[in-house]
């Protein structure tokens, strides 16, 4: 499936300053492959939402390269790069003043797209989402629930139609229901779309069943980066303890739910 | 009687318009300077800590010089300002009243605006600031799309103070020549007018209430998207400029002005001078409650056109002389040295009111004493109250010295109030005025200044520069040259301080003018 490298890291390294200068991204090298579904799993300090925020410049590097499309993002303009790349917040990171409507609009409307197109796009969003279009246009972020919030977050990411959608810990203040159905939505949409998606998770069984691959990262380090295939044969002993968690959940559940049912 | 039928009522009502459009028209051109400048310098310092910490410093400095002191000092920086750029540049501007009010109450304003708008945009959580900059905004969309409006309600509650201050500091813009809301409480504090003062002081917030609610407004529609309340809020402050504007337009330019310093007789005789040229049909206005520092420097720079001020007051606090002089000598001299600065000494309205030291009747007769020689003995264990600036005048010094006074204790009052101090025993001796009519109200005595230590003190008519020459204000003014004996300012000044209908300066300098009137 991975055949040409959209989003390239290598070397890539970044020591914030203060705190004894703390090595937050060490030597990284990583490729992302034009429409695969990469989850990056570590605990917190492990470096792999700062990877994340290096790729669209929101932080810069101290060294190495970042490619996106074969471009050297350090030669880019930080501010149209990020228009034309989906960027899912951890909290949804939307904006309280504004409505719906508008926190999915922003985009093309900072790329002076004509005001009825943008109003077209975000009806086609919530469809795309599937929230009610008429119900929730109007609404300020505090009246929607936290995955309507996240769906709307998706949903902006999503508006002026990026390749490539970065995603950090998008699910994870979500209730496990919630969770698992806009994870499943979202990794539809990625199919039906043609994105190339990465996702911040510091949940193993997450990136399992969401993740075309899954690399883990711990102290700014990559440890290890391949299919849940791949992984499950890994010697590293970070990795086994990562997924002893999900194994021991299958085991336990296998045992309290007999019938294989649909949990 | 009922209070909306008082004479005093409806003569607040009359200046009302003028006032309170002065009031307004300085309060908002503050404001609008103290916004333009402060919400600039917010943006600018507020990520930069050294910048921040200075800024506000400053502004909390400035908050901390009492208002009147703040608008005080900008007059005379003002009019250093002003000779210099009419040596550098050959054009000079006015350092009276408008714009030294303006500057001092812009930089009222200022630490409401900063510390507001700094702390509004610092409180925002950095997550959304970071989705700002993660959906495409430059640095200055993040700020205008998001920040401002999130920092708005935070910024707004800032403006609002800052405007109720303005608005209630600009009342003490009177004694610099603005006129305000605060020639109402002036005048009416000197003149023991206490409706005065309760209109002055009522007007005030009310305004400042009005102001608040129509900034309210404008945020609420801001918060809420709602363009009518915006709307709504904006057309009122605008239709407030509109409305404070007109009385400017009407006011004509060929007017006199007639300038009158913080004191009972001073309002008394502006009111005289007033009527005076409208009976010659000359339009003239009343500047008062003008400080005895600003009302000088007025006349020089033709600010007010004429003023009485007492020639002793002159001699020793404008020109600085220390030798005292006989009385005749006194004013050729002074009428020399007026003369270098092209001001013109019209002549004496006939009365002195000096600088003198009194005490109640019965004490003075109990310890025979006659004069300040008699008194000096007995100062050890008194107290003395004077007025605001007489212990820091040169006659204070000058008595000190002829006489060896060292009283025990001295204290400094409001004038109306003193001559009832030493009346009750609170003080022993006061440094009073000679013109007051209070002294016979109170049964007072003047002590004898056999040394002469306290220079002569006549009522003197000044004419600014540019009058020096004007025929028509002079032969208005003539009449009244000689006619004023001291009895009857005391009289004057004695109906002036009481509190009913009559008391008011324009009906009193109507009932002087009956009894000085030259018989036709």
């Amino acid at each position: 499936m991975p055949d040409t490298p959209l989003i390239a890291y290598d070397h890539v390294r970044k020591r914030f300053a203060g705190n004894g200068g703390v090595v937050a991204v060490d030597d990284v090298s990583l490729v992302v492959a034009s429409g695969e579904f990469l989850a990056i799993v570590g605990g917190s300090g492990s470096g792999k939402t700062t990877l994340l925020r290096l790729t669209n410049r929101l932080i810069e590097a101290d060294a190495g390269t970042i490619t996106v499309d074969g471009e050297d993002v350090a030669s880019l303009d930080p501010v149209s790069l990020r228009r034309r790349i989906g960027y899912v917040f951890q909290s949804g990171g939307l904006f309280p003043h504004m409505s719906v409507a508008a926190n999915i609009g922003i985009t093309p409307k900072l790329l002076d797209t004509p005001a009825p197109e943008i109003a077209a796009r975000v009806d086609e969003l919530l469809d795309l989402v599937r929230l009610d279009r008429k119900q929730y246009r109007d609404r300020l972020p505090h009246e929607l629930s936290g995955g309507q919030r996240q769906r709307i977050s998706v949903a902006r990411a999503l508006a002026a139609r990026p390749r490539i959608v970065l995603m950090d810990e998008p699910f994870g203040a979500l209730d496990p229901l919630t969770r698992d159905a806009l994870g499943e939505d979202y990794r539809a949409l990625h199919k039906a779309l043609g994105l190339t998606t990465i996702m911040i998770t510091h949940d193993m069984t997450e990136a399992l069943l969401l993740a075309d691959r899954v690399a883990v990262m711990r102290s700014g380090r990559l440890l290890s980066v391949g299919t849940p295939t791949e992984l499950a044969v890994s010697d590293q002993p970070y990795v086994k303890e990562l997924l002893q968690t999900p194994r021991r959940q299958t085991e336990r559940l296998k045992v309290l739910l007999p019938q294989g049912g649909f949990a | 009687m009922s209070l909306a039928a008082d004479p005093r009522v409806a003569e607040a009502w009359s200046h009302l318009a003028d006032y309170l459009g002065s009031h307004l028209r300085v309060s908002i051109a503050a404001l609008a300077l103290g916004l333009a400048v402060s919400l600039p310098l917010a943006l600018l310092a507020r990520n930069r800590p050294l910048l921040r910490g200075s800024l506000l410093g400053v502004a909390s400095v400035v908050q901390t010089v009492p208002g009147l002191a703040l608008l005080a000092l900008f007059y005379p920086l003002l009019l250093a300002l002003a000779a210099l750029a009419l040596r550098w540049f050959g054009f000079g501007f006015s350092a009276f009243g408008f714009l030294p009010a303006v500057l001092a109450l812009a930089l009222y304003s200022m630490l409401p605006v900063l510390r507001n708008t700094i702390t509004g945009l610092n409180g925002i959580d950095p997550a959304l600031i970071e989705a700002a900059q993660g959906v495409g905004m430059t640095a200055r969309q993040s700020l205008t799309t998001v920040e401002l409006p999130l920092a708005l309600p935070v910024i707004m509650a800032g403006i609002r103070t800052a405007a109720v201050w303005v608005i209630g500091t600009a009342t003490l813009s009177t004694p610099i020549g603005q006129t305000s809301l605060g020639n109402y409480i002036f005048a009416g504090l000197q003149t023991q007018n206490w409706v005065l003062v309760v209109f002055g002081c009522v007007a005030a917030a009310v305004l400042a209430l009005a102001v608040d609610q129509l900034l309210a407004l404008i945020e609420q529609g801001l918060r809420m998207r709602s363009r009518l309340r915006s709307a709504l809020g904006g057309a009122g402050i605008a239709l407030m400029v509109a409305a404070s504007l007109i009385p400017a337009l009407a006011m004509s330019s060929a007017r006199y002005v007639v300038g009158a310093k913080t004191f009972t007789e001073q309002y008394v005789l502006s009111a005289l001078l007033t009527d005076r040229l409208e009976a010659s049909g000359l339009s003239a206005v009343t500047r008062s409650g003008l400080g005895s520092s600003v009302i000088y420097e007025a006349l020089r720079n033709g600010d007010i056109d004429l003023y009485v001020d007492y020639s002793g007051t002159l001699w020793a606090n404008q020109f600085h002389h220390s030798e005292m002089l006989p009385r005749e000598q006194l004013l050729d001299a002074l009428k020399k040295d007026l003369a270098a600065q092209k001001v013109t000494l019209l002549g004496g309205l006939g009365f002195e009111n000096a600088y003198a030291l009194v005490m109640p009747r019965k004490k003075a007769e109990a310890l025979h004493v006659r004069s300040i020689d008699d008194l000096a003995g007995h100062t050890s264990d008194m107290s003395i109250a004077g007025d605001y600036e007489f212990f820091s005048r040169p006659e204070w010094a000058a008595l000190r010295k002829a006489y060896g006074l060292s009283f025990k204790a001295q204290r400094q009052m409001q004038p109306d109030f003193m001559y009832a101090a030493v009346a009750s025993g609170e003080v022993d001796v006061i440094a009073g005025y000679t013109s007051d009519g209070l002294i016979a109200k109170y049964d007072l005595v003047v002590l004898d200044d056999n040394k002469h230590a306290i220079p002569p003190y006549d009522a003197i008519l000044l004419l600014s520069p540019k009058r020096a020459d004007d025929q028509v204000l002079q032969d208005a003014l003539k009449p009244l040259l000689g006619r004023i004996d001291l009895k009857t300012m005391q009289q004057a000044n004695l109906r002036a301080s009481g509190n009913n209908a009559e008391s008011s300066p324009p009906a009193v300098a109507r009932w002087l003018w009956e009894k000085i009137a030259p018989v036709k």
